[in-house]
């Protein structure tokens, strides 16, 4: 793929990543990265444990500055421009932290509340309308005055998901969306970024290791190397599942295909399940 | 800029009021309200219904969707319809979300209204449940301390070194600081009335007696309530929060033997030592002022300083300071083990911990103030 240049790039491009490096002191995690993100789409940044996803994360959303290289956000370089530009783009962005990350001290319905007493002129009132909305997008209308602490790990993403939506920020970031939840609720996150995407136009950045939500929300992805430093592949999941031949992109997306069949080595363990008798009713 | 966003009528039919939705429906412009529209429903008689067009809308966010559920509500509780199909199909979606996942869950518990006496109940349980507490934890201490001194005590001896050199070494600047300063608050109190009689020698006595039987103890004390009780509070808080003490106990390991015991021991051991350190560094500090500024020769005022003092004074001071430190590390270490799974349950534990350190220090020096006055210690 040709490198990405912010002023010749589309106006679809909502944010452009351009030769990027991100290093932990002397420790170099990605080296030269560059991609795109188009207005409106979900992107997903895929890749192992330890391949710089989080850093990568972290330098997006302002939290972390890079080794080298640039951010854009609508055209416009993050780290290049003075505070307040940076404030300004912040206010665009929300973020669905890995731990949720929902400020135990305050009720849910507080939580959703302070990006909009803080950045908006809303007179209290309209707030509260937008915090029962967001809360009911979400699945917790009624519960503006409980604490996280007194919600389900489920029932914490969707509140954390709804303080990110707060501000109907043109994009949000999500980090490991599916960490700490069952399946179900997980598959219900999935259903509901895709959902939010189409119906308010969001660019949604999914940064997962997760298969099952990378194969389910689709879109456009990157998928991050630890060994090489770099991006090895590009495209949809499927179509990287489909088409590549590179055995490290083939590992990585294969066990997705067969996390549902036994390993070999499970009879080793179990012996075989159909001489179990105990278990006939 | 496109305008702010406004809703103009239309009537295709008896029953029906058209509402045109136009503009920008953006968060921070002056738009209609929901109750607007309801309130013209309602002047108009025979409405049954509420359509939407959407053709002059420019842009929409939130508010849009707010305006539109408000309308739900206050409509529908007249009786007349909503239909949403003239919106943009993405307002539409979300509306229709909303509903469907609130519909899904389950609502919660309304609140209860708590009276007085259900509050006062509630308070009484909350206080027997902290003196069960109390007492229980009281008892697992005492437990792993006869444990500890038959030897059969688990916890690792490098974290008691550590804890050792937190709570004695680490601590030496601060205590030698507040300690210099308390010697000369007391010195140049003293003085004032001394010089008064032409006594001013007499400050050798007033700060070496009030340093080494009360305020080095009493200070030392309270500096390592605020520095290491709230310490102990976090750091058990913490590991409450990251479930490092249920990994403990699944292991077989008492929480208490192996977490609560070495710091309380390494406090008890360190204290005694930090007071007697505060005692020397107080009258340094008092002889500062009396050599330095009131001409006491230094001879002098070193002999009256060992006339003054004795070794029961001295006791006294360093078994309160061993009394002290045990209530200190047990209020924090409390504290941060009976802590919620949250930051600010981690921040409360610490609070409870200082507050409680030093008002245990307070009554307890008072206890032992009266005792030693029946006593004539």
């Amino acid at each position: 793929m040709p490198p990405v240049n912010p002023h010749t790039h589309e106006l679809r491009d909502h944010i452009v990543v351009q030769d990027l490096t991100l290093a932990y002191g002397k420790r170099v995690l990605l080296e030269n990265i560059s991609f795109a993100v188009k207005r409106g789409e979900v992107f997903i940044i895929m890749g192992g444990n330890g391949c710089g996803k989080s850093t990568l994360l972290k330098i997006l959303i302002g939290l972390k500055q890079p080794a080298s290289g640039q951010v854009f956000y609508n055209g416009i370089s993050f780290w290049d421009a003075d505070l307040e530009a940076r404030e300004s783009i912040l206010q665009r962005i929300g973020i669905l932290y890995q731990h949720n990350a929902l400020w135990s001290s305050m009720t849910i319905g507080e939580n959703v509340a302070l990006p909009l007493q803080e950045y908006t002129d809303l007179i209290p009132k309209r707030i509260a309308e937008v915090v029962s909305l967001k809360l009911a997008l979400v699945g917790l209308s009624g519960y503006e005055s409980f604490y996280p602490a007194e919600l389900s790990g489920g029932m914490q993403k969707r509140a954390a998901l709804a303080r990110a939506m707060a501000l109907d920020p043109e994009i949000l970031f999500f980090d490991e969306p599916s960490a700490g939840l069952d399946p179900i609720n997980a598959r219900l996150l999935d259903d509901l970024i895709i959902e939010l995407s189409l119906s308010l136009k969001t660019t949604v950045v999914v940064i997962t290791h997760d298969l099952d939500s990378i194969f389910t929300i689709g879109g456009h992805a990157i998928l991050l190397d630890r060994q090489t430093r770099s991006i090895l592949a590009r495209g949809t999941p499927h179509d990287l599942l489909r088409l590549s031949t590179d055995p490290k992109v083939i590992s990585f997306l294969n066990r997705g295909r067969t996390s549902r069949e036994p390993s070999p080595r499970c009879a080793d363990v179990h012996g075989d399940i159909s001489d179990r008798k105990d278990d006939q009713p | 800029m496109s305008t702010s966003g406004e809703i103009r009528y239309s009537y295709p039919d008896q029953g029906t009021i058209m509402v045109h939705v136009e503009g920008a429906w953006i968060m921070g412009r002056d738009l209609p309200n929901a109750g607007e529209v309801c309130e013209h429903a309602a002047s108009r008689p025979g409405t049954r219904r509420i359509v939407f067009e959407h053709t002059a809308l420019a842009d929409w966010d939130s508010t849009l969707l707010t305006f539109l559920t408000g309308l739900q509500q206050g409509c529908g509780a007249t009786g007349i319809a909503v239909e949403l199909e003239g919106l943009p199909p993405g307002a539409v979606r979300l509306l229709q979300l909303a509903r469907a996942l609130t519909d899904l869950e389950v609502r919660p518990d309304q609140r209860l209204r708590i009276s007085f006496l259900n509050r006062l109940g509630l308070w009484s349980i909350a206080l027997s449940g902290s003196i069960t507490a109390v007492l229980a934890f009281s008892g697992e201490v005492s437990t792993a301390a006869l444990r500890m001194v038959r030897g059969r005590a688990r916890f690792r001896r490098t974290d008691l070194m550590a804890l050792l050199s937190e709570c004695g070494p680490q601590a030496l600047p601060i205590v030698s600081l507040i300690s210099v300063l308390v010697g000369i608050i007391l010195a140049f109190v003293g003085v004032v009335q001394l010089r008064m009689f032409g006594a001013q020698i007499y400050i050798a006595d007033l700060v070496s007696i009030a340093m080494v039987r009360e305020m080095g103890a009493l200070m030392t004390a309270i500096i390592m309530s605020g520095r290491t009780g709230a310490s102990y509070a976090t750091q058990l808080g913490t590991m409450e929060v990251n479930e490092e003490i249920d990994a403990l106990k699944t292991l077989g390991i008492t929480p208490v033997e192996f977490l609560v015991l070495p710091r309380i021991i390494a406090l008890v051991l360190m204290m005694p030592l930090l007071c007697v350190y505060a005692d020397i560094v107080g009258i340094v500090g008092g002889a500062l002022v009396g050599v330095g500024v009131f001409d006491i020769s230094p001879l002098k005022y070193w002999e009256q300083t060992l006339d003054a003092l004795n070794l029961t004074q001295f006791t006294l001071g360093v078994v309160k300071s061993t009394v002290f430190a045990l209530l200190i590390a047990s209020a924090g270490c409390f504290h941060g083990m009976r802590s919620d799974r949250s930051a600010s349950a981690v921040g409360y534990a610490a609070t409870r911990a200082v507050v409680v350190g030093i008002v245990l220090i307070v009554v307890t020096d008072g206890l032992f103030a009266m005792v030693t006055s029946i006593l004539r210690i």
